[in-house]
């Protein structure tokens, strides 16, 4: 049987990795009888969907702009590399 | 050349800005990092005019955005390092000696409106900043540009082992923090 530390390396690593049936048979084990780590998983579904979620909001949100100063810096910056 | 340069800043510039900015969340990173897109696209002089010019800049932006972030990571401080490679005993924060939790990880709520979204991102920053730097730049790497493992691995010079134990320990740090700070 999985300790809860075992089984949340395990969660862990199934988003970076794909498990051994033998790990995704002992994990589904041990999520069946155990609320925290399964929350624990939550957890990190959570996490990787909301940064994907905010990551989008952000590129999509027109009203965020490059500053016209930064603009003009960047055609001098490379007007001056160029001489 | 420079005319090159203000047409594609004047037509993809915001657009560049943003993608870096919701990938390095540092308004002035963001700005460097569309410098010097522009930059190696002047040098490179390549863009053969098939795709279009938006996807081959943002092609060159996402380099940017990995380089600056691995310039990050190498950059580090060695005692920084060393604090990194003991796997075990650094779960005693979380775990007992029998490996039970200490604190029961608690649910979490899903941010949902854009307010929601925007004190969330606040907060995930917040904590994202108390994680020691390497770990903070590997958890980027992998969660935030989704990097494939082997390209980590092969640009921080570690192994997938301990990839995966820091990986681990960041999204660990993380969603403590979360639960405190996130209701």
């Amino acid at each position: 049987m999985l300790t809860c530390k075992q089984a949340s390396k395990l969660i862990s690593q199934s988003l970076d990795r794909p498990l051994h049936w033998s790990e995704r048979m002992q994990l589904k084990l041990h999520l069946l009888i155990c609320g925290p780590c399964e929350r624990f998983k939550q957890q990190l579904k959570l996490l990787r969907t909301s940064l994907q979620r905010i990551r989008s909001g952000i590129e999509n949100d027109q009203s965020i702009q490059l500053p016209l100063d930064v603009k003009t810096r960047i055609v001098q910056s490379i007007k001056s590399g160029q001489q | 050349m420079t005319s090159n340069v203000n047409d594609w800043l004047n037509e993809h510039g915001d657009y560049l800005y943003r993608f870096a900015l919701a990938r390095l969340r540092d308004p002035h990173q963001a700005e460097d990092a569309v410098q010097e897109t522009m930059l190696a696209a002047i040098k490179a002089n390549n863009y053969q005019g098939g795709s279009s010019a938006r996807t081959w800049l943002t092609g060159i932006l996402k380099h940017k955005i990995i380089d600056s972030q691995r310039k990050q990571i190498r950059e580090q401080p060695l005692s920084d390092v060393i604090d990194l490679d003991t796997s075990e005993s650094s779960m005693d924060d979380f775990f007992d000696q029998k490996g039970h939790w200490l604190d029961k990880p608690q649910t979490l709520n899903m941010p949902d409106s854009e307010l929601e979204q925007k004190q969330f991102l606040a907060v995930l920053d917040e904590c994202m900043s108390k994680l020691p730097k390497k770990l903070r730049a590997i958890f980027m790497l992998r969660d935030v540009h989704e990097a494939d493992n082997e390209n980590i691995c092969k640009e921080l010079d570690i192994t997938a082992t301990n990839a995966w134990v820091m990986l681990y320990r960041a999204r660990m740090g993380l969603r403590k923090c979360l639960e405190l700070h996130w209701i």
